[in-house]
């Protein structure tokens, strides 16, 4: 009853029976049927194929250079959306939409791009393997591709949260004292942690399921830089739909088991910073931070 | 009245669409680069059987990779026809009852109209001096192949070179698979698909020797110009076939046997080979074989049910989960 008398706009029932409805339809349905489809395999033999070496391998690659590419584009995809909106610039509406476009492209183009600009007679790749490091054809064009694809996600969910923070909290902090390296860490970035982890969670589960822009510059060799969507493939190849959607249902696992572990995070950092301490607050502890 | 007059010409439009679609209209689900040679052929056998059987025919193309083409006609595709690379995609609809199981019988020259070989393409002047499948399991050399697992191209390349070295004195399963492992071992990437490997070899300029069809060199001399390439033919190498089947259920529902099987036949026609050579296809016909044959040397090939007992067989050995290809990864 309490709960209800809050409520400003009516719909309640109706919407969240529509949100029900709707993941229903367009999530579970699909995803439920993978599972129910993989029951027919049977527990011991979907544990053969995610046990295999090449299965093992390919998760660690996946899995790796994901993360890889999410730290990486943790770090610059914060100073890009800081960029964009703390400072003015000539071209800055430009360089704001150029951040979009890896949404817009079709990966395989993004892929088989960058396998050419990397690979030993490319523009960089010219420049780069004579130094000792070879990125296409080698795990490290995993990542490459990878952070290629999943920057907007970083930028496109910070950009909001920095918006929302007046740059006054900064001056609050300095005026109080703070060192600006002190403003960063016990003002700003507890304000934004919340949407850095959403932004790198969305990164990194973009990342686990590409295909299309990496098989172009991984080289494909076994235990090496195969990926689990790679051997998906390689199994539907082999007529063998089942052990495909194993391994699906295997690496859909994984990354629940993650994006749940980062949304926990999410939940902890959330509580701890931005809701028992207004910003103000925040400003004053670096402050007194700084007095010590 | 003008008003009028453009209800009445958008209807008669509408009217004659529909005319048009009640026509017979063939669907040829393919693989991925026979793009080419069907989409000179379709015109050819829409006029001749317009002759023939004073029958306008609608024909249709989907291309795709061949296995994913094989499981949309399994999961619902009309296809009326399936012109396919691999022998064991059709096998596949066989066993789901959507081709008849002797669909290899049903045309001459076990329902493949056309052959290919796979040979190896090398830098001009051959500066590696690559004659045979040896010299591609030697240190130093790097070979561009696509995945020999996933894709066909890549594995009639590797069927290639297990054959040439089961043939060689003393040849055994084991000393081939030792072959492979030492070939596949110079291979520095393997390419999503044939044309993958072509761009990496010819145009990222990586590895000194490119397998592929010999089909697609023509292909690269107009993409990348003649002088760039030479072609080199090796001791021993596959025929690659191209095989064909009409899809039972689907003719059998639409009522388009009749067209089905004179589309299939004709490709064995004068003029059906005569396309196919002109798209660097080998032809069955002898006599044209011989007219073409500056562009088809002489090589000595095998097929895959001579050395392997059919493509199945061979699709279940080598490319299976845990198959030859695997164990050369996995056992050390």
């Amino acid at each position: 009853m309490t709960t209800h008398s809050h409520r400003v706009l009516p719909g309640f029932g109706l919407s969240l029976g529509y949100t029900l409805v709707y993941l229903s339809l367009l999530i579970l349905l699909p995803l439920g049927g993978m599972v129910l489809k993989t029951a027919d395999l049977g527990f011991a033999q979907v544990v053969e194929i995610a046990l295999g070496e090449r299965s093992l391998a390919a998760f660690r690659v996946t899995f790796g250079a994901s993360l890889a590419a999410a730290v990486v584009n943790g770090f610059f995809g914060l100073v890009v959306a800081w960029v964009l909106v703390r400072y003015e610039f000539p071209g800055k509406r430009f360089v704001d939409a150029l951040v979009d476009l890896p949404f817009a492209l079709p990966t395989a183009v993004a892929g088989i791009t960058l396998a050419t600009l990397y690979a030993g007679n490319g523009w960089l790749g010219r420049w780069i393997e004579p130094l000792g490091l070879k990125i296409a054809y080698t795990p490290w064009g995993i990542v490459v591709a990878l952070i290629f694809v999943t920057l907007p996600f970083v930028v496109r969910t910070l950009q909001p949260v920095i918006e929302d923070i007046e740059a006054e909290v900064e001056e609050a902090a300095a005026s109080l004292g703070a060192s600006r390296w002190q403003t960063f860490l016990k003002v700003i970035l507890p304000a934004i942690f919340p949407a850095l982890l959403t932004g790198f969670a969305l990164a990194f589960s973009r990342a686990v399921g590409e295909y299309g822009s990496v098989i172009f510059i991984a080289g494909n060799l076994p235990l090496i830089s195969e990926i689990t969507p790679l051997l998906i493939i390689s199994k539907l190849e082999q007529y063998d739909v089942l052990g495909a959607t194993a391994l699906a249902v295997v690496m859909l696992a994984i990354s629940f088991v993650l994006l749940l572990a980062i949304n926990g995070l999410q939940w902890w950092a959330a509580n701890r910073y931005t809701n028992r301490e207004p910003l103000e607050a925040a400003a004053g502890r670096a402050s007194a931070g700084a007095a010590r | 009245m003008k008003i009028a007059s453009r209800i009445a010409a958008v209807l008669i439009g509408l009217v004659a669409a529909t005319a048009a679609q009640a026509e017979v209209t063939l669907l040829n689900v393919s693989y991925d680069v026979a793009r080419d040679v069907y989409k000179d052929y379709n015109p050819m056998f829409q006029k001749y059987w317009k002759q023939k059987a004073g029958e306008e025919i609608t024909i249709k193309q989907s291309h795709a990779g061949s296995t994913k083409q094989v499981r949309a006609v399994a999961d619902g595709l009309e296809g009326d026809v399936v012109t396919m690379n691999q022998a064991n995609d059709i096998e596949f609809l066989a066993e789901k009852g959507l081709v008849a199981k002797d669909w290899a019988k049903k045309f001459p020259n076990g329902a493949s109209p056309y052959t290919s070989a796979m040979i190896f393409i090398v830098r001009k002047g051959n500066p590696k001096g690559v004659k045979d499948w040896s010299d591609l399991a030697a240190p130093g050399m790097q070979v561009i192949l696509p995945h020999p697992k996933n894709t066909g191209n890549g594995r009639n390349s590797y069927l290639s070179a297990w054959a040439w070295a089961l043939k060689q004195p003393g040849g055994s399963d084991r000393s081939a698979q030792d072959f492979l492992a030492k070939l596949l071992k110079n291979a520095p990437l393997f390419a999503s698909g044939g044309r993958d490997a072509t761009t990496t070899f010819m145009q990222r300029k990586i590895g000194d020797v490119l397998v592929t069809f010999e089909c697609e060199a023509e292909l690269i001399a107009r993409e990348f110009g003649k002088g760039e390439f030479e072609l080199v033919y090796p001791s021993l190498t596959m025929q690659t076939e191209f095989p064909v089947a009409i899809v039972d259920k689907v003719v059998d529902k639409k009522g388009s046997r009749k067209e089905a099987q004179a589309y299939l036949d004709y490709l064995w026609s004068k003029e059906g080979q005569e396309n196919a050579a002109q798209n660097y296809l080998r032809p069955r016909d002898a006599d044209l074989l011989k007219k073409y044959a500056a562009q088809f040397p002489a090589v000595k090939t095998f097929t895959v049910d001579d050395v392997f007992g059919g493509a199945n067989k061979a699709f279940l050995t080598h490319f299976k989960d845990g198959g030859s290809f695997d164990q050369i990864y996995t056992q050390k």
